[in-house]
């Protein structure tokens, strides 16, 4: 007689320690496929599953191995045709033995891809980037629980008792212990009370006799199944659940004036894109406005930001103002962490940046944990302004409130390439002492 | 037809498994299988798995117990990708050559699929395990899981206290060893320090006993002095060492001046396990063929006696055909030669040519052709060889034309690849002795060798790599893994590659060349 074990409630996975330390093991490596695949490709696809290649540095398992094309060898194949001894086959060109015995199992596990999970994906493309400004967040560490019902249970205190779900079991336990009920006993009450009122004869007392019994016994039968028994009570069941109170909000400004192209807008979109992802690994709970300018600012939802086209000319300062509307109306800085990035291609209307760098001086910057302003450039521009303090009015302007504000960024980007490289720049570890106080 | 009168009999009816039904099969398969092919087993343990479990089973090389390494994490990445995309379907069954024997049953397999896992595993691989002298020799099955458990968490605890990434670099580079890894021709050495200590000292006494004073007047030798001093000296550090050693991780563990108590448990675990899959490498056409045989044998008795249903057999002679399939060279299926379909062949041969040889048979197999006794000739073969003898011994004629084989040469240095022999008169016995050799793991293995270090001087340490037939080593990987020597050595390594026949020095390389 076997012995039969079922294994199948056994823990599975045992395996993930070892995958885990697998792609430890690849970490460099990973990251640099990915980097680049993110560089290639859309920025959106970012926040998916990757396919990668099996990482080849760090993870071979060299052993003494016969080399492919050296020495003499002999094999032994199956199924001959039309061979005879002294046959000679010319060998394949791509070098390896005409036999492949061997030839397969090496090369395989080269050309292998297999699939990072979305997790593990974000995990290597953010890894030790920090958020500019985590004072807010650090200071929320401490979780904070709200309770959350969660079904039902047999004890509790009185004031949770879930009085439809105990008259339910009460009454379900009624009907299947047969408890009399007051109808049934007041009908042979008054039966009783007719028999009474008439003359006694032998027969009305037996009749009497059992009708009392009988009422006897139903009375006993109601006092010994109780109306409502300790079995019936359910009481409502709360868990504690953390609180998503790391909240934030990440305005996004654009120009959207007619001197916004198309690939100004798609460089600013990466950014922002990119922000965002960044904002959703820190926090549990992230809203995004998008508010575009023109000589005037609107709130307005993602597809009119980025697809729709408006012509007029262009007041930065209105945006700002705007901004601090909503913040003041919806997004109050007790709660929030409100974050802003601003694209721009730097046009303004004379005597307007002023304005702009007096507002964030004022008002703004009180209230962000940080600002990003990045403005989008031609690429023959690079060489000029590169790295040099001219260039637009605004971005002069601005100049003055970067000196200031230790969580104001601002840079300057031409091609798709340059955004990942500015975006680690903007979010390069900061020395906690010049947080914001 | 005539089987569906005795339909009462069925073992089972419809294809869902149950526990009873395992039950009655597994009692109605041991009968013939012990009765009747005379199996000797070791208890057996049938476990049901699921398909994760299996794969976490495979990448940690078939042991249900093993220690973490990322090498099995980028195995099980692997593993599942195939299964996922399809590439790959999952063995029915993994069986690990333990006392009892332990024989994982997939949960999706069907009724008839169970009988033929455990008809495969519990009886074939499992009388082959107890009865190869290959297993018994190297392996032992008895201790083997209990010493996996050791292991594990041996390796747990050097992790916490040494922290993981020593711990890595120790198994890394004893993994790249792991071939050199194992005894070929010898047990390990099992004198306990004190065993050694008393026979050192019983050694010693010999010789004070016999010491005479005569032999000190014998005049010395005057031609070449320091010359032959250094060649004595050599010899005797040599023999002091017992090297030549083939069993690289052992001697690093043994001699190795810079590694911890710790790390020398490490490489011991690591050749204890290659030691235990040594006799697997060698016998998987034999292993496999003795499954394969069994589970025919009995499945095929078993529909005679009316036991399974015709449905049931199909499906089992469905997935038997697919498992012994043999593609042909030029098939893009091709990937090398089959060990199911050749085992099963040659054991399905074996019991032809007991009961109905040919005069070719006769001439060829003179001692067992037409003894009528094919249980007797298996159960001896399965006992006494590995796949390069079983190979030599009894390849047939009449199984080379069905494969049609044929033999080819490839000189590295020639543009084409000539066809030796094929399957005629004359090539039989070439064809037959080169297919064993291609089993040799002693051929196919890269044989390589501690034979000198000076432990008092530079304690440099030298390998030699026995050259067969010119096929040198693969440069990267060879310069990757002496580096992994060095790392356990502590000090230069050199690899020499000696011609095994001439004797000629055909290469070297020192770590000092190539580098940290």
């Amino acid at each position: 007689m076997p012995n039969f074990i079922d294994r199948r409630l056994n823990p599975k996975d045992k395996s993930l320690g070892n995958r885990r330390r697998f792609l430890k093991r690849a970490r460099e490596e990973l990251k640099r496929t990915i980097k680049e695949q993110v560089k290639a490709g859309k920025i959106a696809d970012v926040d998916a599953k990757h396919s990668v290649p099996m990482p080849e540095g760090g993870t071979r398992e060299p052993s003494f191995q016969n080399a492919k094309g050296s020495g003499q060898r002999e094999y032994v194949l199956p199924g001959n045709r039309e061979f005879t001894p002294g046959d000679r086959i010319p060998k394949p060109s791509s070098g390896g033995g005409q036999g492949g015995s061997r030839a397969g199992t090496g090369d395989a596990e080269d050309d292998f891809r297999f699939v990072l999970s979305r997790e593990e994906v974000l995990d290597l493309f953010f890894e030790d980037l920090e958020l500019p400004d985590m004072v807010k967040l650090s200071l929320k560490e401490a979780i904070a629980y709200k309770p959350r019902r969660a079904g039902f249970a047999t004890t509790g205190t009185p004031t949770n008792i879930n009085v439809g779900r105990t008259m339910r079991n009460s009454y379900g336990r009624r009907l299947a212990l047969h408890r009399p009920k007051r109808k049934e006993v007041e009908a042979l009450a008054e039966e009783i009370a007719a028999l009474e009122a008439k003359p006694a004869t032998a027969e009305r007392r037996r009749r009497l006799e059992a009708l009392r019994q009988e009422v006897e016994k139903l009375e006993r039968r109601r006092r010994v199944i109780a109306y409502v028994d300790p079995v019936d009570i359910r009481f409502n069941r709360f868990e504690p659940q953390p609180l998503p109170n790391a909240n934030a909000v990440m305005f996004c400004l654009m120009d959207v004036s007619s001197s916004m192209g198309e690939r100004e807008k798609d460089l600013a979109k990466r950014f922002f894109v990119l922000l965002h992802l960044f904002l959703k690994r820190r926090y549990e709970r992230i809203d995004i406005v998008f508010i575009r300018h023109t000589h005037e600012a609107r709130e307005v939802d993602e597809e009119t930001f980025f697809y729709s086209t408006q012509s007029g000319g262009t007041v930065v300062s209105t945006a700002l103002e705007e901004m601090l509307g909503i913040i003041r109306k919806r997004y109050p800085s007790k709660e929030w962490n409100i974050y802003a990035a601003q694209a721009s291609d730097g046009d303004n209307i004379a005597g307007d940046s002023e304005r702009c760098a007096s507002l964030l001086h004022e008002a703004v910057m009180r209230l962000c944990q940080y600002y990003a302003y990045i403005e989008i450039i031609d690429e023959r521009e690079t060489e000029i302004f590169g790295a040099t303090d001219n260039g637009t009015s605004l971005w002069r302007a601005y100049r003055t409130v970067g000196a200031n504000w230790p969580n104001f960024q601002m840079t300057r980007i031409a091609r798709p390439a340059d955004i990942y490289p500015v975006f680690r720049k903007l979010f390069a570890r900061q020395p906690l002492g010049q947080a914001r106080s | 037809m005539k089987k569906s009168e005795s339909a009462p009999d069925l073992l089972f009816r419809s294809s869902d498994w149950n526990f009873g039904k395992l039950s009655r099969v597994y009692d109605a398969i041991s009968e013939i299988a012990i009765d009747d092919l005379k199996l000797d087993i070791y208890p057996n343990q049938l476990e049901i798995i699921s398909w994760e479990q299996m794969l976490d089973a495979y990448s940690s090389i078939g042991m249900p117990l093993m220690y973490q390494h990322w090498s099995f994490g980028k195995r099980f990445v692997f593993e599942e990708h195939l299964y996922r995309k399809g590439h790959r379907g999952l063995a029915y069954e993994l069986v690990i050559n333990s006392n009892p024997c332990i024989s994982y049953l997939m949960e999706e397999n069907t009724m008839a699929m169970q009988a033929l896992v455990i008809a495969h595993a519990a009886f074939g691989h499992n009388h082959f395990f107890k009865n190869n002298y290959m297993f018994q020799r190297w392996t032992e099955a008895a201790t083997i899981l209990s010493y996996m458990d050791f292991a594990k968490k041996y390796i747990a605890r050097c992790e916490e206290r040494h922290g993981t990434a020593a711990v890595e670099n120790i198994l890394d580079s004893a993994h790249a060893l792991m071939d050199q890894g194992v005894f070929r021709y010898r047990r390990a050495p099992r004198l306990s320090s004190e065993k050694e200590r008393e026979r050192a000292r019983e050694r010693l006494e010999y010789e004070e006993q016999t010491y005479s004073d005569l032999w000190r007047t014998l005049p010395k030798k005057e031609a070449d002095g320091t010359e032959d001093e250094r060649e004595r000296e050599v010899r005797d550090r040599k023999r002091a060492l017992h090297l030549p050693e083939e069993n690289l991780l052992y001697f690093l563990e043994k001699n190795s001046l810079i590694l911890e108590p710790w790390q020398r448990e490490l490489l011991r675990i690591v050749r204890v396990v290659a030691q235990y899959f040594y006799p697997q490498r060698q016998t998987k056409v034999m292993n496999e063929g003795c499954a394969t045989f069994v589970h025919h044998t009995i499945m095929n008795r078993l529909y005679d006696d009316g036991k399974i249903s015709e449905g049931a057999m199909l499906e089992i002679l469905q997935s038997h055909s697919n498992v012994i399939f043999q593609p042909a060279f030029d098939d893009p299926r091709f990937s090398g030669i089959n060990p199911y379909a050749l085992g099963f062949a040659m054991m399905k041969d074996i019991e032809r040519i007991c009961t109905e040889p040919t005069s070719e048979d006769r001439d060829w197999f003179p001692d067992i052709a037409g003894s009528g006794d094919w249980r007797g000739v298996l159960l001896d073969a399965w006992a006494n060889h590995r796949d390069e003898s079983f190979v030599l011994q009894y390849l047939s004629p009449a199984l080379i034309r069905h494969f049609r084989l044929f033999q080819l040469t490839d000189d590295a240095d020639d543009p084409y690849c000539e066809v030796a022999s094929i399957h005629n008169e004359r090539g039989y016995e070439a064809i037959r002795a080169a297919l064993a050799r291609s089993y040799d793991i002693g051929v196919i293995q890269p044989d390589v060798q501690v034979i000198d270090v000076d432990l008092l001087g530079d304690r440099h340490l030298r390998l030699q790599h026995g050259v067969k037939h010119g096929v040198v080593l693969e440069e990267a990987t060879r310069n990757a893994t002496l580096r992994h020597v060095r790392r356990l050595w502590g000090y230069d390594v050199s690899l020499e590659g000696v011609d095994a026949e001439s004797g000629e020095r055909l290469y070297e390389c020192s770590t000092k060349q190539i580098g940290e």
